[in-house]
């Protein structure tokens, strides 16, 4: 096979040059001399962006997987393995950021016998170790699928519904307890940002960005992929998505109405900018954009609003684990380069690994796997535990 | 009971002396260089600051219920029964939480080494298991930094600021702020001004305890939302059993 170099694997090649390169510098000379954290920043954009975002950006999966196996919405039936493929992807990879990120890496299984139960971390931790763990099972049948193999499929489709309801449950917890993390600073972070609904908001959060995140990948990977896109699936996406903004909307008001800031968030001051644009991103526009029926049924539209979003969620990530800080440590946080080409290295390595799952399992309904191994996938609505056996039979 | 250290600021006259001391306990470097910095460290665990001739030492404030030691995921930070917060650095994974949680903003990294540590002030805990002082009060030579049982040390504290109250501020700062901690200040200049956080600000609720709120419902939210999510899924199956079945039906009565 002969190597041809496209511009995106350029750009590829560069990133990972990149991040190879900072690795070394990482576990050669240490946290110090990679990143800008400091005892003043003793979390930065490894813990903002990397564990606080990465974690909510994977949230597609368990909604998805909720909406359709609790609540019969078949029509997503086609988006249940490529979001269990991101999810199962980006928990992976997010384990690896964090080994970057810990101090003594070496150390990161004394998690398990070390145990305080009184630690948000600690759960945080448990939780998406055993989330991890039900993603690979929810992602195995792609793989017996695709090796013929008939045995396996049976026995995961006898524990699926028990998958689906651990997968569940792991993400309420651990969505919500990233938001917990920050519970024990009161007096560091600011008032826009520090809330006892800290949990709730992050849950609620991350049901959005997941919607979004789905939307967003469906739309990409039609694009890059050369699939049908399935108009129908992004516009019951796109209505969900409203609804779900709306909530997060209102609970962000009645949270701001409660304690008594909303003449603070209207006053110009350097957190109130980071917090306007925040709103503007996660809120006032993409639901403005999705008011209108014409936007809420155009694939471009939806796309657009979904990307909103997301962005809007990481910037209020950021702005709680960064920004939020910053008047209480009295200086600024700029992430070194260093810093930015891991996390861009892990994201790059999630994007190919992706590519490289779409090629050569059965992930999206139709696309094509070389004849002679072809599975007829395109007559299998995506996991339905039952369907999935009567295929490999 | 818990022992605890009285710092009575109007008593100091910044020898600094505590310093050099905790720096030879704990096997820290310690030179003029070192003395002149005005912050704590990964190689200064106290630090002795001065503004328009007072004086105001920093060090870790051994809360009684430390946040640190409750955010520590493995358990490598925790209060012994002498009062003392340690670290057990073998249990570390170099999380960093810790030091987000600390209100005091106590706990400092070895940000160049390859194998970090957290380093604070421990309390000296083998001397104060042995009986004995903390280094830095047993050189104190004007008794600014005293050493004692907790309450015998506020009572001490009350009754300074009684004998003469032109002399101090009305207040001890340790004996309420996050509950309660081991380090009381005594002072005649606000501590604020010395890059303590202000008693407003901490409020008297012990840190943890803004977790402890929610990772106490855990226990019964897991079953409570399994049996949800459970029927949920049950009820939503069940229903397309009974559809299945009930077109078997009509298929039958048709033929």
């Amino acid at each position: 096979m002969k190597f041809k170099l496209t511009f995106w694997k350029a750009v590829f090649i560069v990133i990972m040059v990149m991040g190879v390169s900072s690795t070394l510098v990482r576990f050669f000379n240490g946290l110090g001399a990679v990143s800008n954290m400091s005892d003043e920043f003793p979390w930065g954009v490894w813990i903002g962006f990397d564990l606080l975002c990465g974690v909510m950006l994977a949230a597609g999966s368990f909604c998805v997987i909720g909406a359709v196996y609790l609540f019969n919405v078949e029509r997503l039936h086609s988006v249940v393995r490529p979001a269990v493929l991101t999810a199962f992807l980006g928990y992976s990879l997010f384990i690896v950021g964090l080994l970057f990120d810990l101090g003594r890496p070496w150390y990161i299984w004394h998690q398990m016998i070390y145990m305080n139960p009184h630690s948000v971390m600690f759960e945080v931790g448990i939780c998406v170790m055993s989330y991890t763990t039900v993603l690979f099972f929810e992602f195995l049948p792609n793989v017996f699928e695709r090796f013929k193999l008939k045995a396996p499929i049976r026995w995961i489709k006898k524990i699926y519904p028990v998958l689906i309801i651990l997968g569940i449950l792991l993400s309420t917890l651990h969505q919500s307890s990233l938001g917990s993390l920050f519970l024990i600073m009161p007096s560091k972070l600011h008032a826009f940002w520090y809330t006892p609904a800290l949990p709730f908001l992050f849950f609620g959060s991350a049901v959005a960005v997941g919607l979004a995140m789905t939307i967003f990948e469906s739309t990409q990977s039609a694009r890059a992929f050369g699939r049908h896109l399935e108009v129908g699936v992004l516009v019951e996406l796109g209505g969900a998505l409203l609804v779900v903004l709306w909530i997060n909307a209102l609970l962000r008001f009645e949270d701001y109405l409660h304690r008594g800031l909303l003449r603070q968030i209207v006053t110009p001051s350097y957190e109130s900018y980071f917090l306007w644009l925040e709103l503007t991103l996660a809120f006032v526009i993409p639901i403005s954009l999705l008011s209108f029926r014409k936007v809420r049924l155009s694939p471009s539209g939806l796309y657009l609003a979904s990307i909103c979003t997301v962005l809007g969620f990481i910037t209020n990530r950021l702005n709680v684990s960064l920004t939020g800080f910053e008047t209480y440590a009295g200086q600024h946080y700029q992430p070194k380069w260093t810093e930015f080409s891991v996390t861009l290295m892990i994201v790059a390595a999630g994007f190919a690994l992706f590519g490289l799952a779409v090629k050569h399992l059965p992930i999206f309904p139709g696309v094509r796997v070389p004849v002679e191994e072809r599975i007829p996938i395109e007559t299998v609505p995506i996991m339905a535990p039952e369907v999935v056996s009567e295929a490999a039979d | 009971m818990s022992k605890a250290l009285l710092y009575d600021a109007t008593m100091c006259i910044g020898c600094k002396q505590c310093e050099g001391a905790c720096a030879q306990q704990n096997k820290l470097p310690y030179d003029d260089q070192v003395a002149a910095e005005r912050v704590q460290s990964e190689h200064k665990y106290t630090v002795v600051l001065s503004k328009d001739d007072k004086f105001m030492r920093r060090l870790c404030m051994h809360c009684e219920q430390p946040a640190c030691a409750s955010v520590c995921p493995v358990g490598a930070l925790h209060k012994t029964k002498e009062g003392p917060v340690v670290y057990d650095v073998w249990k570390c994974i170099g999380c960093r939480y810790c030091m987000e949680a600390c209100a005091f903003g106590t706990p400092k990294y070895e940000w160049h080494s390859l194998n970090p540590r957290i380093r604070k002030c421990i309390m000296c805990p083998d001397r104060v298991v042995a009986g004995k002082q903390t280094a830095c009060a047993e050189i104190c030579p004007t008794g600014a930094t005293k050493f004692g049982n907790r309450d015998d040390l506020i009572q001490e504290a009350q009754e300074r600021i009684r004998q003469n109250p032109s002399n101090y501020l009305p207040r001890i700062y340790g004996l309420h702020e996050v509950g309660g901690t081991c380090v009381l200040i005594l002072s005649s200049v606000k501590v604020e001004d010395y890059g303590y956080p202000s008693s407003a600000r901490l409020g008297e609720t012990p840190m943890p305890e803004y977790t402890g709120r929610v990772m106490e419902r855990i226990p019964d939210f897991i079953p409570l939302w399994s049996l949800v999510l459970g029927g949920v899924y049950w009820l939503s199956h069940r229903r397309e059993e009974v559809a299945a079945a009930e077109a078997a039906e009509k298929r039958e009565s048709k033929r």
